[in-house]
């Protein structure tokens, strides 16, 4: 048997190498068969109601074909000064590639210009090497909207390289690096075409062979409203910061602002190392996407999260009051309020709405770390919320048993009093805090946030009673709606008739970005520019809030009620403007720069953020 | 004293058949890489003969009767490497086959072929009828079904493929019922059509077997391999191009030439002539471990030889015919040929396994 099957294989080699030996070299001596590829364009970034918000363009590369490496050799110095690119970086190049099979060509310049086109048209015949290849580029919009969350795209890494295994990636692929374009990579991506032709020995296309269409990739659609992601981001014009504004019941992101931000556009072709590191080395780090990427200490919003505690734990007691005399005695160490005079006879409605530390600062020590601790991760902090975007943050809720793993130390009562105030070491995401307070909201519905419009959110469910619910909003409501409350601020942006009845809710939150010894170890000047990380989380209505914003403003010179809430409200009176069908002011602002709305705080904060 | 006597009792003639193909592998691989960045692989592909040389002088001086009387336990831990392969294993080129040991990484399904040689070869010496019963055909198809499907699964439909001529060559020689052979051949039939049909097979598998069907019709993907083979098989003509001048392969239009497709790259640097010699060399050593299979002491010593002819036989038809197109792109290497140190070992090993048979050919 291995006899006859040696001799059928003879056989057959026997018909390739003799009898059809003549076809076979031709074949082999015209085998120089030049593949071009056909790249195949991304898919469109569509906004919820179908806008366009990312597509592409068409635009020429220049490919060097390798297959003849001393026709290369002879004409280098031709095709350098042709092209206007260096001898030593086309080498490196050729160096760099030479452990791809031969057939592939080389891209030695990304964005051919017209004079680099009528180059290689022009020498088409005895600079056989050089071809042109179409591909689509990325087009983003301008004045880097959503770009911290749309990311951006670029050639594939050494590493993803390996790790595809050479199956799904091959060198020069552009693929998603950051946002929504590494996240739905796979959606976005098509499957790149080619054309085949035989050239002859001089390098001349003797005929093209069956083209290979490319697949085009797939859009997505975003739960982003551009006219909202317009107005958020316009609020965050010069400043430092991010805004979310959400659906808290159904987790679809409407708007998601972070600045500074960077222009994607720039990375669509190929970006220097000096810019790449420029980005990277800010200080203010416009790389950074701030709603998800920011974790800072949550300020008085955290009360919310801490009155829940304190209604569904029963410690201290729902009627609790105290005396605020404008400070307290925790530990043997004086405590201050925010406001010096005091706030008098204080309940839990008053001590949200007035945003009380010396109420707070009691109720934290009644209830201790461990169940401050239990509520806060209960109602959504201290780990990511699964956010359909690579590389968020989880924040940090600390507890007895994690600074004794962390720091070797017991837990020192003092640090409640500060925590019970947000403030010392507990981080939270923009993002985090949006959905804690928002489900708090809901009664206890926690949605998994999510930017694109097909995903199937998930839902966790902490439930927490009505009157609860009831009790906490309506401290909220106090907020914005009563004298005293500290978003009033955002009282007047809703004054319009129209907005009237939404029943903005919300909760302010100032946060020292150092500790209030190292505040008062500063020289009086250097208080004088010392800033605050100012929030605003807030929802409307009421009751079953549709729509649900959080505004960071790092480095802010005012409090918390004067910068953050109006912010929040703008938003969400352009969220009801648009849904009423009426024409959005900030945008109509915008047309016409000379009509400023009165009354906003907004421009005395914005030069103090770009130069901090 | 029996040490002394074994190590004079290797299969001389069986080593320098080896040894010439092995020679010639090092001269072609350095011909197909010497000018790409890969040269210098036949320095490393000589290591892997160094190690295998060792091994194999190590395995033929194991008592094969030990082996035989442990093949319990070492199928117990193929099939559990396998799976801690297939668990844990790091994956290369998509496929989860290899185990990450002193950083080297070991294609566990080479090792778990010897392995299935020896518990076959056990399997079949211990039926003590003239024919194999049906309940005997089943038993031998789960020994060699189990791991199969995890080497399957990992997936390297090639070496799984490849356990298959080792159980049919020994129940061949065990005695078949004609209407077994008929039975097992149409259930292999409708295990394929149902394989083919459900998602048993990966995309790359079946388009691999689609294109052998029709290699013209997507010259990019593995039609583009078969293509590319022939012409360089075919340019060759009878004398071929030389040695470093056939342009496909220098060119490096034929796949892995090195590797999988090194007898194209042979054929067409030295042509029809080459082949003839390649082919007479493999047709030698097939016989070769014939002759030793039938001078055996022991039932138990003929189905070891006999096993590892049988990978052979399959490995050189299957890759000589995917090479000019009359097998499927399978991944299958050419024994001692194709670089590559999982299968260089392994031959090596397998030769440890004869030559371990043929020294105890006169020992009572």
């Amino acid at each position: 048997m291995i006899v006859l099957g040696i001799l059928l294989l003879l056989v057959g080699f026997w018909k390739l190498q003799i009898v059809q030996a003549g076809h076979f070299s031709d074949l082999a001596r015209k085998n120089r068969i030049r593949t071009i590829p056909i790249i195949a364009p991304r898919g469109k970034i569509l906004d919820r109601d179908g806008r366009v918000l990312v597509d592409n363009y068409p635009s020429f590369s220049i490919l060097l074909l390798r297959d003849d490496p001393a026709q290369i050799k002879k004409d280098l110095p031709e095709i350098t000064s042709g092209l206007d690119v260096t001898a030593r970086d086309l080498e490196e190049q050729l160096k760099v590639a030479r452990n791809e099979p031969k057939f592939q060509p080389l891209v030695i310049k990304e964005v051919a210009s017209d004079a680099d086109l009528a180059f290689v048209e022009a020498h088409r015949m005895d600079l056989p090497e050089l071809e042109l290849m179409l591909v689509q580029r990325r087009r983003y919009p301008p004045d880097d909207f959503l770009s911290p969350v749309v990311g951006y795209v670029g050639e594939v890494s050494p590493e993803q390289l390996a790790q595809s295994g050479g199956k799904r990636y091959k060198p020069g692929d552009i693929v998603g690096k950051a946002g929504l374009e590494r996240e739905y990579n796979d959606i976005l991506t098509g499957t790149d075409g080619m054309r085949r032709m035989i050239v002859n020995s001089t390098g001349k296309p003797v005929r093209t062979l069956d083209d290979m269409e490319p697949i085009p990739g797939k859009p997505i659609q975003l739960t982003i409203d551009a006219d909202l992601q317009h107005v958020a981001e316009q609020e965050l014009a010069g400043k430092t910061g991010a805004i979310v504004a959400w659906n808290p019941q159904n987790g679809e992101i409407l708007a998601m602002a972070s600045r500074p931000a960077f222009d994607p556009n720039d990375f669509a072709v190929r970006i220097s190392a000096k810019e790449w590191n420029a980005l990277n080395t800010d200080p203010e780090k416009p790389m950074l996407n701030r709603a998800i990427q920011a974790q800072l200490a949550p300020g008085s919003v955290f009360k919310i999260i801490e009155s829940v505690g304190m209604l569904e734990s029963g410690v201290p007691p729902a009627n609790f009051h105290v005396f605020c005399p404008g400070y307290g005695v925790f530990y043997g160490q004086i405590r201050h309020d925010w406001n010096p005079k005091g706030h008098g006879e204080v309940d839990l409605h008053k001590a949200i709405a007035e945003s009380c530390d010396v109420f707070f600062y009691n109720v934290g020590m009644q209830m201790g770390i461990d169940r401050i601790s239990y509520y806060a991760k209960a109602l959504g902090l201290g780990k990511a919320t699964g956010i359909d975007l690579p590389g968020e943050e989880p924040g940090l809720v600390p507890s007895s048993a994690w600074v004794e793993r962390v720091y070797h130390h017991p837990w020192y009562p003092g640090s409640t009093i500060s925590l019970a105030i947000g403030q010392g070491p507990i981080e939270v995401t923009p993002m985090q805090l949006l959905r804690s307070v928002s489900g708090i909201a809901m009664g206890g519905v926690f949605y998994q946030p999510h930017l694109l419009k097909d995903l199937q959110p998930k839902v966790v469910k902490f439930p927490i009673p009505k009157s609860i619910v009831e009790e906490v909003t309506g401290g909220m409501y106090g907020v914005v709606n009563e004298p005293g409350g500290t978003g009033v601020f955002a009282d007047e942006v809703l004054k319009q008739d129209h907005l009237q009845k939404i029943d903005f809710c919300g909760k302010t939150g100032t946060a020292q970005t150092i500790s209030a010894e190292a505040l008062l170890r500063l020289s009086a000047a250097e208080r004088k520019h010392y800033r605050y990380d100012t929030w605003f989380v807030g929802f409307a209505p009421q009751h079953d809030p549709e729509i649900a914003v959080v505004v960071l403003v790092q480095g802010s010179a005012l409090e918390a009620g004067g910068v953050a809430a109006p912010i929040a409200a703008r938003v969400v009176a352009a969220y009801y403007q648009k849904k009423m069908g009426q024409p959005i002011q900030e945008l109509e602002a915008q047309k016409l720069p000379q009509k400023k709305s009165p009354g906003m705080p907004q421009g005395k904060a914005a030069p103090a953020a770009s130069n901090q | 004293m029996s040490e002394r006597r074994s190590a004079f009792q290797l299969d001389w003639w069986l080593l320098a058949m080896v040894m010439v193909i092995c020679a010639i592998s090092l001269l072609e691989i350095y011909s197909s890489t010497h000018n790409s960045s890969l040269h210098g692989m036949q320095w490393k592909q000589l290591i892997w003969i160094g190690i295998g040389f060792a091994g194999m002088l190590a395995v033929s001086r194991v008592d094969y009767g030990t082996l035989l009387d442990q093949s319990p336990l070492l199928y117990v831990l193929s099939v559990g490497a396998l799976g801690v392969a297939l668990v844990a294993g790091s994956k290369h080129f998509g496929a989860r086959r290899w185990i990450e040991i002193w950083g080297l990484n070991l294609q566990v399904s080479e090792l778990v072929k010897l392995i299935i040689i020896i518990v076959l070869a056990r399997y079949f010496s211990e039926v003590r009828t003239d024919r194999l019963t049906l309940g005997d055909l089943i038993k031998t198809g789960l020994l060699v079904g189990v791991p199969a499907g995890l080497i399957l699964l990992q997936p390297d439909l090639g070496t799984a493929l490849m356990l298959v001529p080792i159980a049919a060559v020994g129940a061949f020689l065990a005695g078949i019922n004609w209407r077994h052979a008929a039975g097992v051949l149409a259930l292999g039939a409708i295990l394929a059509v149902v394989g083919w049909n459900g998602h048993f097979l990966k995309p790359y598998q079946k388009q691999r077997l689609a294109t052998f069907i029709n290699p013209e019709e997507s010259p990019r993907g593995a039609g583009y391999q078969i293509l590319q083979s022939e012409i360089a098989v075919g340019s060759g003509g009878f004398w071929g191009m030389g040695f470093g001048k056939g342009s496909q392969n220098q060119l490096g239009f034929v796949p892995v030439r090195y590797s999988d497709f090194i007898l194209a790259a042979l054929a067409e640097e030295q042509g029809f002539f080459g082949v003839l010699i390649m082919l007479l060399l493999y047709l030698a050593l097939l016989l070769r471990l014939i002759d030793n299979a039938q001078k055996a002491k022991d039932r138990a010593g003929m189905y070891l030889v006999m096993g590892v002819a049988a990978i052979f036989a399959f490995q050189v038809l299957v890759n000589a015919g995917m090479v000019i197109g009359y097998m499927p792109v399978t991944g299958i290497p050419l024994p001692f040929m194709s670089y590559g140190g999982s299968s260089t070992i392994f031959g090596f090993l397998a030769l440890g396994l004869v030559m371990n048979v043929r020294a105890k050919r006169f020992v009572n």
